[in-house]
């Protein structure tokens, strides 16, 4: 039988690799921005499967918020992303440095 | 039920309504005078709003079922974050004209940014928080990236980009746990779940998630790695929005949440907040030291500055808060008075921030460098200016809930401090005389600069009155 423990454990683990996607990236800005809705999807799955348990409906509204701001912020992202694209001909994480104290 | 929530966020909706009206506007008549109109516009529309909140509603009202409130404490907030994004709009007029960035989209994004922290500071549940906190950031982002031609510009809106939302995802994880292990998003109903039950690890791991998230957006150390680069890198004008009413309104949105939501376990968050003020404290003080950028060097500075600020919550108790809103008062003049000055810092037309730039400015502007002086010895908080009496009431929170460690701290790192802001002191009194700065300060930016050079004197005698103001508001939260 699967229970809530197994829906949090996943989120947990989905949760980790997106922090971990983000830290340890030296790629590819867009890896980032995947890394982000990685993060985001582990909290709608922890949203939802508390919702469940808890027979409580605000966790699955509460989800579907986060999956509209996710989208926005998707949006301003690629938006800023080309931006920096423009200025510097690259989107590699190694190039965003000009600023270093 | 539903016409009383809508009078309830009425000055929320009004915004709204008028950030949408003038992007309308501004879309379909867009003219090289629109900027410009649209700032005076704004500036004139926020400081009314102002007006209305802190003068037309008394007494504590919710809306939707709860996870709304309008209270002393937040319109206290909301009439600091108005009237100083109102002068953020004012001074950035002319800088963002010389830049060619004077678009229409600078003061409409500057709304919806004060609208979603007016949210922030009235939420009640965390859902209503973190929509509030996604409004005004992602308006940030983009504002943060508003020079988009600037290579430092997009990088810094970049930077913010990501580490904000890495800090939302932290924030939201953490409200997700609380949500779970404590059945509710209400505040009220979180707390009276902590005091009912004996408090789960899921809980108190929602609590650090949400802790966590917040110290980014306040830029608290050991979270506050994007503050540097992005103050130095965004354009002036939203270095100094950056540094008032977003941390203004985070900062009140903190309080609420620990004392609202997790009042009952105050014991466990007290010695976090407490580690986090502290090591905000000492970092932004000693970073600071070798920076010779001055946008640079004021993000580290409010990096110190949110570490006093935190101090005042880390008390838990009333005086503390009540020190915490004063204190978050005084800093948001003393850098828009500072910023004042780093707007109109130009050599040959062209903006410089190297402090080296400053050498024997008191020669050239006697007025503005004595203001600027001013400014910085109460920055520094040395004794007789408003400076001081704001670290004083943070400090005196702590002590009296026996915390000296902190209050400790806070005098020793408010010496360190001292230093880098009495270098700035130092070049323009005794520096080397290079090139001067280009003498270019507007009537704006010189009324600001002075006025808040007098504020820091004069308001040593009463404070203009916050001092009751915030402990009306204080008052209301704790009761």
């Amino acid at each position: 039988m699967i229970g809530l423990e197994h829906y949090l454990v996943v989120a947990a683990a989905l949760f980790v690799t997106g922090v971990f996607g983000i830290f340890l990236n030296r790629k590819n800005v867009i890896i980032i921005l995947m890394s982000i809705e990685l993060i985001l999807l582990a909290v709608n799955i922890n949203l939802v499967s508390f919702s469940v348990y808890l027979q409580d409906l605000v966790g699955q509204v509460f989800a579907m918020f986060v999956l509209t701001v996710a989208a926005a912020e998707a949006a301003i992202g690629l938006a800023i992303l080309v931006c920096f694209f423009r200025n510097r001909k690259s989107i590699s994480v190694d190039d965003v440095s000009l600023l270093k104290g | 039920m539903f016409p009383s929530d809508l009078t309830t966020i009425l000055p929320e909706l009004v915004l709204a309504s008028y950030g949408l009206a003038a992007l309308m506007w501004a879309v379909f008549s867009n003219t090289q005078k629109t900027g410009t109109a649209l700032v005076w516009l704004t500036s004139i529309f926020l400081v009314g709003l102002s007006l209305w909140i802190g003068l037309a509603t008394t007494g504590t009202k919710q809306a939707f079922g709860g996870a709304f409130v309008d209270d002393g404490f937040s319109r206290f907030a909301k009439v600091v974050i108005a009237l100083s994004s109102a002068v953020v709009l004012l001074l950035s007029r002319d800088y963002l004209d010389r830049e060619r960035i004077l678009k229409f989209e600078f003061p409409i994004l500057v709304v919806f940014a004060v609208l979603g922290m007016m949210i922030m500071v009235s939420a009640h549940g965390l859902m209503v928080l973190y929509m509030g906190i996604e409004l005004q950031s992602l308006s940030l982002y983009v504002l943060a990236a508003f020079h988009r031609n600037h290579s430092k510009s997009t990088e810094a809106g970049l930077k913010y980009f990501v580490l904000g939302a890495l800090s939302s995802g932290l924030l939201l994880y953490g409200a997700s746990l609380t949500y779970g292990f404590s059945g509710t998003t209400l505040m009220s109903g979180i707390s009276e779940a902590i005091s009912d039950g004996e408090t789960s690890v899921g809980l108190l791991f929602g609590l650090a998630f949400l802790i966590v998230g917040l110290a980014f957006k306040v830029s608290a150390a050991p979270f506050h790695m994007w503050a540097p680069d992005v103050y130095e890198g965004a354009p002036t004008p939203v270095t100094l929005f950056l540094a008032t009413a977003p941390k203004v309104a985070a900062m009140i949105l903190f309080a609420r949440l620990l004392l609202e939501a997790f009042g009952p376990v105050a014991d466990d968050w007290q010695l976090i907040v407490g580690g986090i003020a502290f090591v905000s404290m000492f970092l932004g003080s000693i970073a600071a030291i070798g920076q010779i950028d001055i946008k640079r060097l004021m993000a580290y500075s409010s990096i110190a500055h949110m570490g006093y600020a935190l101090m005042g919550i880390a008390s838990g108790t009333e005086k503390g808060f009540q020190a915490m809103l004063i204190y978050m008062v005084i800093y948001t003049i003393m850098n828009l008075g500072t910023f004042a000055f780093i707007l109109s810092m130009r050599k040959g037309g062209r903006p410089v921030s190297d402090i080296y730039s400053l050498g024997m400015y008191s020669k050239q502007a006697p007025v503005q460098a004595f203001s600027l002086l001013l400014l910085m010895f109460s920055l520094a908080g040395i004794v007789p200016l408003i400076g001081f009496f704001a670290k004083l009431y943070v400090f005196l929170a702590v002590i009296e809930v026996g915390m000296y460690w902190l209050a400790l701290g806070g005098a020793i790192a408010s010496v360190i401090g001292a230093y880098y802001y009495l270098r700035l002191v130092y070049f323009m009194y005794f520096g080397e005389e290079g090139e001067s700065l280009d003498d270019n300060m507007t009537r704006t930016s010189q009324i600001t600069l002075v006025l808040s050079g007098v504020f820091v004197i004069v308001g040593v005698a009463n404070l203009f009155g916050i001092i009751d103001i915030s402990q009306a508001a204080t008052g209301m939260l704790f009761n």
